[in-house]
């Protein structure tokens, strides 16, 4: 295990570096049409072949990954912050808010994820620019996904607030919120950097699901999810295997990541 | 067992309420609201315009509005879609039952493959049971629906298939934790250490155990199949709720998206609260 592990951080780390390094790798960016090449299969110049519209399918790829590692740990800190304010928060207040903030959750969480985030999706304006749409695409994922870390973190700071050097500080008249950000919180850290890490791949997938349906990162920036919408008129596997490339790598990076975080588990546990 | 079921009937009431208001919030928001052919015609002065609008009760208040959305409401009225052009209500009846379908015919095939590749690694009880379930659900937890909904157009396989791969690993896991921690209880060592057969185990020993948290998950997964309706049913030309979501969403049609989204809510909430109160009886019995 510990051995897919470091495999797991090896493959992250080359993914990152890669994508850090797109401008060296693909200098002509990813927006760039070649008028020689429509749809050409990988070659010297295209190592991933080019799209419909003549776009170096490497570039694209690469800057793709970009956007998805930079945003969806956004995202994730996002929603982890929410989930501390509405979990962290109830869970030490305790009696009604507790209740309430449980009951909202147990709400948020029998709603089908995508169902929600479509809906959210079709309510943002149309007139954005691609930028602007991405970092709502990623946002509305951060606003929407607190709700199962907040369940976690709700639990956790009701079992903080009956310990020991929780009732002492009270008792020594230390102010609700100070007691709550100097001493519930950082005692949470373990569970909120877990929480972290487990949002990161859901909300890739998510960005994914959503931009293979088109209501996610819009066009011409693109994201893994733009990039496997290719896949829709395939017609066998074997016709063009080079438009798979996008889905091997994000499945690398997701199963890294589930790796790294059943160790994130184990340390928690 | 009263207490249970009026908190369930309270969470019902509540989704529909929040739901209904939300839907009612949109209508009113959404752009085109109140707006008519008739008050294009630039013969008309501003008085026949506002005349006009005082007869579609264009000009009742916030709560007026909400109260005639919640009488239509009742009456089985959802408005109209703004994309198709037809009632909300009958969209939802000729599509439901085909969404149905696909979802239950889904959720019986990955759960009966998660259980299956459960069974599998208890009945072995080697490394090689538990590694295959493992590394089985762990790829398909890597893929997205829609990745799992395309690869079933390329290979010619039904929708229901993508559903049920969707379902398939959060159930194993779920349901191989839980048969781990059963498996690990001094009774059924006991019991093992005793002689008695492993089917005699499992089904007297593990199953009452586990089964109040199997129902619970059931509800979950219902939650689970019917979001991945969305991407399956667009992706394979399912015809069903799911693709019609899709559809509101990409033309932004937002009475019909939200009464859709209100609609599913309700399903997943009751099939929530059922399996819970199944639990809860189970496990009291």
């Amino acid at each position: 295990m510990k051995l897919l592990r470091n495999a797991a951080w090896v493959c992250l780390a080359v993914v990152v570096i890669a994508s850090a390094a797109a401008p060296w790798l693909a200098p002509a960016g990813y927006a760039m049409q070649s008028r020689d090449s429509f749809a050409a299969p990988p070659s010297h110049e295209h190592w991933l072949g080019t799209d419909d519209l003549g776009r170096d399918r490497f570039a694209r790829l690469i800057y793709g990954t970009r956007i998805s590692l930079l945003l969806a740990p956004a995202a994730a800190l996002l929603s982890t912050l929410l989930a501390v304010l509405v979990g962290g928060l109830a869970g030490y207040m305790g009696g009604f808010w507790e209740k309430a903030a449980v009951g909202i959750n147990d709400l948020f969480l029998s709603l089908p994820w995508l169902f929600l985030l479509i809906t959210v999706r079709a309510m943002l304006p149309l007139d954005a620019s691609p930028l602007t749409s991405v970092a709502l695409t990623f946002l509305v994922l951060g606003l929407l996904g607190w709700t199962s870390a907040a369940r976690v973190l709700c639990a956790s700071a009701k079992t903080l607030r009956s310990s020991d050097f929780l009732r002492q500080a009270r008792a020594a008249g230390l102010p609700a919120s100070r007691l709550f950000w100097v001493h519930v919180v950082p005692n949470l850290r373990p569970v909120l950097a877990a929480q972290f890490w487990i949002s990161i791949p859901v909300f890739i997938l998510s960005e994914a699901n959503l931009s293979i349906l088109g209501l996610g990162v819009p066009e011409p920036m693109p994201s893994w999810g733009s990039l496997l919408r290719e896949l829709e008129g395939l017609v066998s596997f074997r016709e063009e295997p080079w438009k798979f490339v996008p889905l091997i790598v994000l499945v690398a990076v997701v199963t890294s990541f589930q790796l790294i975080l059943s160790d994130r588990e184990q340390v928690v546990a | 067992m009263t207490r249970k079921v009026f908190h369930h009937a309270v969470s019902l009431l509540v989704v529909l309420v929040l739901g209904g208001f939300l839907a009612a919030t949109m209508v009113r928001l959404a752009p085109g609201h109140n707006v008519d052919e008739e008050l294009l015609d630039a013969r008309l002065s501003s008085a026949s315009r506002q005349a006009i609008l005082q007869a579609r009760h264009g000009d009742q208040s916030a709560l007026q509005f909400y109260l005639h959305w919640a009488r239509n409401l009742l009456h089985g009225d959802l408005g109209t879609s703004q994309s198709l052009g037809q009632p909300v209500a009958q969209l939802i009846r000729d599509r439901a039952p085909v969404t149905a379908r696909v979802v239950c015919l889904g959720l019986l095939m990955g759960w009966s493959a998660a259980i299956a590749l459960v069974l599998f690694a208890a009945a072995t009880r080697r490394r090689v049971g538990d590694v295959a379930g493992i590394a089985v659900s762990g790829a398909l937890l890597s893929l997205p629906a829609a990745v799992l909904a395309l690869l079933s157009v390329i290979w010619n396989l039904a929708g229901s298939l993508a559903i049920g791969l969707v379902v398939l690993p959060r159930v194993h896991r779920y349901s191989w934790n839980l048969l781990q921690s059963a498996y690990a209880r001094p009774h059924i060592i006991t019991a093992r250490a005793k002689g008695l057969s492993a089917s005699r185990i499992f089904l007297f020993h593990v199953i009452p155990v586990v089964g109040p948290q199997l129902l619970a998950l059931a509800g979950i997964s219902v939650s689970l199949a019917v979001g991945a309706a969305i991407p399956v049913e667009a992706l394979c030309g399912i015809a069903g709720i799911g693709q019609l979501a899709w559809q509101a969403a990409l033309s932004r049609d937002l009475p019909l998206i939200v009464h859709l989204t209100t609609m599913v809510a309700l399903v997943t909430v009751t099939a929530n609260s059922l399996a819970d109160l199944a639990a809860g009886r189970e496990a009291a019995a």
